[in-house]
């Protein structure tokens, strides 16, 4: 089957309500694993057990980034091609994108606790990870406020790429300045610095939240189409009422 | 398996992120049925759409 075919939203209803249902056993299964290792990692010989906590922190870190990427490539799909499943696809990531950095800045200040003495620092890494949380409210409100959900689509679209410089300065941001938090560990040259004992949960973690993210993403992109689906047959019910009594 | 003197804040860290994608999970299943429900009514009183008439 062509790749484009899958453009078609209903031939992608089609496909996702034959995929998901393996995402899903995929996804529990990777859980049911990471969490077992997780249980059994060794503590870290300088934060202690509360490593146990980077399980969860650093891949809600990756996908909050990863769902504004994805994000920023939707958005080309909409203002370039003014393709409607582009669309569906950018609203979908957005909120499931901002749980995960919601995640993510909850979990690494319950880290920053016990680890720096502080729940808090306005440090660049820190600092970049809560503006990618405070662009993501900015664009589910474009997309939940907008009247005319074309016009809401366009302006989330803009926001979205704009806002993708964000992501550069995220992942650069314990390089380019002086910060608390820790440079990068597990992707950087020369190898990961972690202990494989850790390395390995962790990437187990992240390949299962990863599942998760898409799973949840092709569920709500399902959601998205039958939402415009109802929409469209609502307008179209008024309109034949409106020519009825006309 | 120990969690040490930090427990507390392990423990609230993995309920937090059980609690928002309990919570996403939540908003996804209600937000299918209830879109769901709402076509099926509209089908049931014969609102179809352009492409199936056009088929």
């Amino acid at each position: 089957m062509p790749v484009i075919d899958l453009a078609n939203p209903t031939r992608f209803l089609n496909i996702v309500n034959r995929v998901l249902p393996w995402l899903i056993a995929a996804t529990l299964i990777l859980f049911v694993i990471g969490f077992y290792r997780v249980m059994n990692a060794p503590d870290d010989y300088q934060q202690g057990a509360t490593v146990k906590i980077m399980f969860l922190h650093v891949p809600a870190a990756w996908l909050g980034m990863f769902g504004w990427g994805l994000m920023s490539v939707a958005a080309l799909g909409t203002l370039v091609w003014r393709h409607p499943l582009a669309d569906v696809a950018g609203k979908s990531a957005a909120p499931i994108g901002a749980a995960f950095t919601l995640i993510c800045l909850i979990t690494g200040s319950l880290w920053g606790r016990p680890t720096w003495g502080t729940y808090w620092v306005w440090d660049a890494r820190l600092t970049s990870m809560l503006v990618l949380f405070l662009l993501y409210l900015g664009v589910l409100a474009l997309y939940w406020t907008a009247e005319e959900p074309g016009r809401g689509a366009r302006a989330a679209a803009v926001l979205s790429l704009v806002g993708a410089v964000n992501l550069p300065i995220i992942k650069f941001s314990v390089d380019w300045w002086n910060t608390l938090h820790q440079p990068a560990s597990v992707f950087r040259m020369g190898g990961s610095s972690i202990d494989p004992a850790l390395l390995t949960p962790l990437l187990i973690m992240a390949v299962a939240f990863t599942l998760l993210f898409l799973t949840l993403h092709l569920a709500v992109m399902r959601n998205e189409i039958l939402r415009r689906r109802v929409r469209s047959m609502r307008l179209q019910q008024a309109q034949k009422l409106a020519e009825a009594s006309a | 398996m120990s969690l040490g003197p930090h427990a507390d804040f392990i423990v609230a860290a993995y309920a937090v992120t059980i609690f928002v994608i309990a919570a996403l999970i939540a908003w996804v299943v209600l937000d299918y049925s209830t879109q769901r429900r709402i076509l099926g009514g509209l089908e049931e009183r014969g609102v179809t759409r352009r492409s199936q008439r056009k088929g």
